[in-house]
C-alpha cells in the first residue's frame, strides 16, 4: 500500500507539473490578458457546470444506491420508529430542495452566460417574490419544528411504572451496566469510595467498613513516613497534602454512615455486568448515566438512543426496545448481529474501543439472565474472601 | 513585488517598517493571507495524514513516519494520541488560524478602507498589533505540535475534564496550556481588529458613502466584527476559567473525578458550564466565518453576472437576522448533554428559524443569475461554487437543528460532513474567489486563469468526493474522532468508502499546489493588471494599481450611488462606477 500511495503522489506531481507548463504556454500564446474571458471559454465554463450537475446527481445516486441500504439501520425502539419517521420527512424536504436549487442555478448558468451581443437586465428586487420565498420556507419549517417537538417530547418521556431502572457507568475505556436488584432501586454511589473492589463506588454498610479502614490504614503508614523526611522540606509538604487529602475523603465517607441511613445498603443487591447486558424486549428500560472520569458518551445507533455521560452530574434516558436480538439476527441475515453501544464523546486514546454489546431478549430469557447474575455484595464479599462478613454486618 | 517598482512611494521607509511592522491596511491584509496560507497549509497535510490512517488503519506509511517521527508513528503507524492531536490542531487552524484571521483578516484590511473610501483604519497601529498578535497566536500554535507530550488533543472544541487533566491524556500536559495562550492571544487579536473595523466603517466613510450604498461586502464585515467583539470575550473567559482549574486547582469544570487511581478534590463544578461558555461564542463563530464569505462572494457574484445584487435591503437585513439569531442557538450542540428537555425545544426552535434569512440568501444569488450576462472568471467559478455548497451543506443542518434527529446523528460523521460543507467548503471557496478576484488589487499583477479554473473544479470535484459520503458513514452510526472503525463489524461495509474519502482528500491537498504556484508566481510575474480588471463599481478599483500611502493620489473619492449599478439603462457601459454623480432624475439604489 506504501508502494501504491508513493506511486500516486508521483503521478500527481508530474500532473500538475504537466498542468502548469500547458498553461503557462497557452497564456503566452494567447496574450496574456486575464482580466477578459474570451467568448469560447465562457461557453465552455457555463457548460461544464451542466457536467457538474450530472455528474453531481450521479454521485448522489451512486451512493445511495452502494451505501443507503446500510445507513440509519432498522430502528429497534418504540420512539425510534417516530425518529425515523420524521427523518424520512426531512429527507423529502431536503431532496426536493436541493434538487430544485441546484437545477435551477445551473440552467440560469447555462441560460445567462455572456455571448456576443449578450446584456443583462436591470433587476433589482421584487418584494412580491420575496416574500413568497420567505413564507414558503417558514411554512415548512413550522411543520418540521411541530413534528420534531412532538419526536423529542416522546423521547424525554415520563418514566413508566414497570420500568428497569439501570445505570450506565462510563470510564477510560470501558462501560459497566449496573441493574437495581430486586428491589428495583439503584443505591447510592459515590467517586470516594472506589478502589479495587468496589470500581463504581457503591455505598453499603461493608464497603463504607472497608473503605474506613483501608484510608486509616493509608494515613497511618504516610504519618509513618512522614517522620523520615526531612523538616520543612518539599517532601514533607508533599506527605502532608496528601494525608490532608485522606482524612478529607475519611470525613465524607463518615458523612455517610450518619446521613444516608435509608439509601444505604439498597446498592447490596444491585448487579454489575461487563461487555455485555441484556435487556428485555417491550418494556421500558430507565437508564441513568455517570461518568468516573472525563465525559463520555452512551450512544447505541439501533434504539436511536444517545447521552452524555458527564462526572458530577447524572444524566438519565429511557426508551424501550421493540425488537429481539433474535429477531434482529433473522431479519438482516446476519447470525452474528449484536446491538452495540458505544462511546460518541472523545475521550481519549482509545475512545475508539470502547464499547459493549447489548442482547434485547424476551421477557423470559431476560429474567432467567438476570437471575443469573450475583449480587453487587456477594461478589464484594467472595473477593475478600469473607462469607459470614454479611451477617455480621446485620447483626450489627 | 519589486523594491524598484515602489521604491517612489517609500523612499522614506526601511524593509522592516514597510514588509514587517507595517502599519498599512494594504500590506497587514496581506500579510494575514500569506500567514493563513501557511497555517492552512499545516492543517491541509494534518488532514491528509489522520484521512491516511482511517483508510487503512494499521498500515505503516512512510510519509506518515517522514511527518511525525519515530515517537508518533514507529514504522509509520499513527498513535492514536496523535491522531487525536491532529484532528484537535486541524480544527483549531482551520477555524481560527485560516477561517477567521485569514479570511476577515485578509478581506477586511484589504476593503475596508478601500470600498468605504477611507486613507487607511482609523488606527495603523492597532491594526498592527492585530496581525502580530496573530502572527504570535500561530507561532505558539506550531510551537505546541513539537512537545515531548504532545499537542493538544481533546479536540478543537477542549471539553473538560478531557482537556483539563494531564492524566486523562498527554495532549493535555504542555500541549493544552500552549494551545491555551495561543488562543488567548488569538482572541485579543481578533478583538482588537474587529474593534478598528468597526470605528473605521462607523466613522471613516467617504463623502456620499451613506450606510446604504455599502457594498455587502463591508455590511458582512460589519456585522462580522460586532458579533465576534461580542462572543469572543466569553471565550476568553472561558479559557482563562480552564487554565484556572488547570494550573491553580480551582474547580470552575470539575468534580467528583476519580482519575489514574486517584479521587481528585475538585468538587462542584461542571463540564456543563465550559460547554455553554464555549458555545457561546462557537456557533456565532460559524457566523464569523460564514458572513465574510457571504459577503465576499455578493460582490463578486454582482459584478461577474454584470447585474445587481438581488434584493439589497433583504441582503441586509438576513446579515442581521443571521448575526441576530446566532446568538441564540448555541444550545443546538448540546441536546444530548442532559440539559432540561424544554431548553431543547427552545433551542430546536431558534435554530430552525436561522434557515429562513439563510434561505433568502441563497435565492438572492440564484435571482441574481436571472436574465445574467455572467462572465466566468475563476471568482465567479469559486462563488458559484460556494453557492452549490452552502445549498448542500446548509440543507442538512435542518437534521441537526431538529433535537429529536440530533439524538441519532450527534457527534457522528453526520456532523462532520455538514460542518465542513457548509462552514469549512463555502467558506473555503469564498476565500479563493476573493482572492482570484482581488489579487490584482494587492499585488498589481493578474491571476493565471486556466490555472485558476483547473484548481476550481479539482477543489469542488475533490471536496464533494470527500465530503458527500460522509453523510452516509454517520447515518449508520459512526462516531468521529475514531482512530480507526476496524473494531465494530457493523461499520465493515464502509471500509472501501473511508478508501474513496482519502483519495479525494489527496487530490484535493495536490490541487491547492496549483494555486500555490500560480499565486507565487503570478505575484511576481504575472501579467500587469490594469486599473479596474473586472470592469466593477466600487471604490477600491478607482486606485491607482501601485500601491500608495493614504490609497488616493489626490482628494477623496465622492460617492453618488450605491455599489450595484450593473447594466444599468441609459448608460454607455455596463457598470458605473460609485464616484460618478447621479444624472437629473435618476433614481439610486432598488427601485
Amino acid at each position: 500500500m506504501g508502494f501504491l500511495l508513493g506511486f500516486a503522489t508521483l503521478l500527481g506531481v508530474i500532473l500538475i507539473v504537466q498542468i502548469i507548463r500547458v498553461f503557462e504556454l497557452t497564456s503566452k500564446l494567447s496574450g496574456n490578458d486575464q482580466s477578459t474571458v474570451s467568448w469560447k471559454d465562457n461557453r465552455n465554463r457555463a457548460f461544464s457546470w451542466l457536467l457538474f450537475l450530472i455528474g453531481y446527481f450521479a454521485l448522489f445516486i451512486w451512493v445511495v444506491l452502494r451505501w443507503g441500504p446500510h445507513v440509519l439501520p432498522e430502528a429497534a425502539s418504540v420512539h425510534g420508529e417516530s425518529i425515523d419517521f420524521l427523518f424520512d420527512l426531512n429527507w423529502i424536504i431536503i431532496i426536493v430542495a436541493f434538487t430544485i436549487t441546484h437545477v435551477v442555478f445551473v440552467a440560469f448558468v447555462l441560460k445567462y452566460y455572456a455571448r456576443p451581443g449578450s446584456k443583462a437586465e436591470f433587476i433589482t428586487h421584487n418584494n412580491k417574490l420575496e416574500m413568497v420565498w420567505t413564507v414558503v420556507p417558514a411554512s415548512v419549517l413550522a411543520v418540521i419544528i411541530i413534528y420534531g417537538l412532538k419526536t423529542w417530547d416522546e423521547f424525554n418521556g415520563d418514566v413508566a411504572e414497570d420500568a428497569i431502572n439501570i445505570e450506565l457507568y462510563a470510564k477510560q475505556f470501558d462501560w459497566t451496566a449496573r441493574y437495581a436488584g430486586s428491589d428495583n432501586q439503584l443505591g447510592k454511589a459515590n467517586f470516594n469510595f472506589i478502589n479495587t473492589v468496589n470500581p463504581l463506588g457503591l455505598v453499603t454498610e461493608a464497603t463504607i467498613d472497608i473503605r474506613i479502614e483501608e484510608l486509616n490504614s493509608q494515613i497511618a503508614e504516610l504519618n509513618e513516613e512522614l517522620k523520615h523526611v526531612p523538616k520543612d522540606g518539599l517532601k514533607e509538604k508533599e506527605k502532608l497534602a496528601s494525608i490532608h487529602h485522606k482524612e478529607t475523603q475519611l470525613a465524607k465517607i463518615h458523612a455517610f454512615r450518619r446521613n444516608n441511613e435509608l439509601a444505604k445498603n439498597a446498592a447490596k443487591d444491585d448487579k454489575l455486568v461487563k461487555v455485555e447486558m441484556h435487556i428485555p424486549v417491550g418494556r421500558q428500560v430507565n437508564i441513568q448515566m455517570r461518568s468516573q472520569d472525563v465525559i463520555h458518551s452512551a450512544f447505541m445507533p439501533h434504539f436511536r438512543a444517545q447521552m452524555n455521560c458527564v462526572p458530577g452530574m447524572i444524566t438519565r434516558m429511557r426508551f424501550i426496545p421493540s425488537i429481539t436480538t433474535a429477531e434482529m439476527r433473522k431479519k438482516t441475515g446476519n447470525p452474528e448481529f449484536d446491538y452495540i453501544l458505544l462511546c460518541n464523546k472523545i475521550c481519549g486514546a482509545a475512545h475508539y474501543n470502547m464499547q459493549m454489546n447489548i442482547v434485547v431478549d424476551t421477557p423470559e430469557d431476560y429474567e432467567k439472565w438476570i437471575a443469573e447474575q450475583g449480587t453487587f455484595n456477594s461478589k464484594l464479599m467472595a473477593a475478600l474472601g469473607i462469607t459470614e462478613m454479611d451477617n455480621k454486618l446485620a447483626l450489627k | 513585488m519589486s523594491n524598484t517598482a515602489h521604491a517612489a512611494d517609500h523612499h522614506h521607509e526601511t524593509f522592516i517598517s514597510k514588509y514587517v511592522f507595517s502599519q498599512d491596511h494594504k500590506m497587514i491584509a496581506k500579510q494575514f493571507l500569506v500567514t493563513g496560507m501557511f497555517m492552512a497549509t499545516i492543517g491541509m497535510i494534518m488532514s491528509i495524514l489522520f484521512r491516511i490512517q482511517i483508510a487503512w488503519p494499521g498500515e505503516g506509511f512512510a510519509i506518515v513516519n517522514f511527518f511525525l517521527g519515530d515517537k508518533w508513528a514507529p514504522e509509520g503507524i499513527m498513535d492514536p494520541n496523535m491522531y487525536l492531536a491532529l484532528g484537535t490542531i486541524h480544527g483549531t487552524i482551520m477555524v481560527f488560524f485560516l477561517l477567521t484571521a485569514g479570511l476577515s483578516g485578509t478581506f477586511a484590511n484589504l476593503l475596508i478602507p478601500y470600498q468605504i473610501g477611507a486613507r487607511d483604519m482609523a488606527s495603523g497601529f492597532m491594526n498592527m498589533l492585530s496581525y502580530w498578535l496573530f502572527a504570535a497566536s500561530s507561532v505558539i500554535m506550531v510551537i505546541s505540535l513539537f512537545v515531548e507530550s504532545g499537542p493538544a488533543s481533546a479536540g478543537w472544541t477542549v471539553y473538560p475534564p478531557l482537556s483539563a487533566l494531564p492524566q486523562a491524556m498527554p495532549g493535555s500536559g504542555l500541549g493544552m496550556t500552549l494551545w491555551l495562550v495561543s488562543m488567548t492571544l488569538f482572541i485579543a487579536s481578533s478583538m482588537i481588529g474587529g474593534l478598528n473595523y468597526i470605528v473605521t466603517i462607523v466613522n471613516l466613510r467617504t463623502t456620499g458613502m451613506k450606510m446604504t450604498r455599502l457594498p455587502l461586502t463591508i455590511w458582512a464585515l460589519l456585522v462580522t466584527a460586532i458579533i465576534g467583539l461580542l462572543s469572543f470575550p466569553v471565550l476568553l473567559s472561558a479559557a482563562l476559567l480552564l487554565l484556572f482549574d488547570r494550573s491553580f486547582g480551582t474547580s470552575f469544570y470539575l468534580s467528583d473525578i476519580f482519575i489514574a487511581g486517584e479521587a481528585l478534590d475538585y468538587n462542584g463544578g461542571s463540564p456543563i458550564l465550559f460547554e455553554h461558555l464555549f458555545w457561546f461564542l462557537g456557533h456565532p463563530e460559524v457566523y464569523i466565518i460564514l458572513l465574510p464569505a457571504l459577503g465576499l462572494t455578493s460582490e463578486i457574484i454582482a459584478t461577474n453576472a454584470r447585474k445587481p445584487i438581488f434584493g439589497y435591503k433583504a441582503m441586509i437585513g438576513s446579515i442581521l437576522a443571521i448575526a441576530f439569531l446566532s446568538f441564540i442557538v448555541w444550545g443546538h450542540h448540546m441536546f444530548v448533554t442532559g440539559m432540561d428537555p424544554f431548553l431543547g425545544s427552545v433551542f430546536t426552535f431558534t435554530t430552525l428559524l436561522i434557515a429562513i434569512p439563510s434561505a433568502v440568501k441563497v435565492f438572492n444569488y440564484i435571482t441574481t443569475l436571472y436574465k445574467a450576462n455572467i462572465q466566468f472568471t475563476p471568482a465567479m467559478m469559486f462563488s458559484i461554487g460556494m453557492i452549490s455548497t452552502f445549498i448542500s451543506g446548509g440543507l442538512t443542518g435542518i437534521i441537526l437543528a431538529d433535537s429529536a434527529l440530533d439524538i441519532t446523528v450527534h457527534d457522528t460523521y453526520f456532523v462532520v460532513a455538514h460542518f465542513h460543507i457548509v462552514m469549512g467548503f463555502s467558506a473555503v471557496n469564498a476565500m479563493f474567489a476573493g482572492v482570484y478576484h482581488w489579487f490584482p488589487k494587492m499585488y498589481g499583477r493578474m491571476l493565471n486563469q486556466k490555472m485558476g479554473i483547473a484548481h476550481f473544479w479539482l477543489t469542488l470535484i475533490s471536496g464533494y468526493g470527500v465530503f458527500f459520503p460522509m453523510h452516509f458513514l454517520g447515518l449508520a452510526g459512526v462516531p468521529r474522532r475514531y482512530y480507526t472503525n476496524s473494531e465494530f463489524p457493523l461499520f465493515d461495509t464502509f471500509i472501501d468508502m473511508n478508501v474513496l474519502m482519502t483519495v479525494f482528500a489527496i487530490i484535493a491537498g495536490f490541487a491547492q499546489f496549483i494555486f500555490f504556484f500560480n499565486f507565487f508566481y503570478s505575484m511576481r510575474r504575472g501579467p500587469k493588471a490594469p486599473q479596474n480588471p473586472w470592469r466593477a463599481n466600487t471604490l477600491e478599483w478607482t486606485t491607482p494599481v501601485e500601491h500608495i500611502h493614504g490609497n488616493w493620489p489626490g482628494e477623496l473619492p465622492v460617492v453618488h450611488r450605491w455599489a450595484y449599478d450593473y447594466s444599468k439603462p441609459g448608460k454607455p457601459e455596463d457598470f458605473v462606477l460609485q464616484t460618478v454623480p447621479l444624472e437629473d432624475g435618476e433614481v439610486d439604489g432598488e427601485h
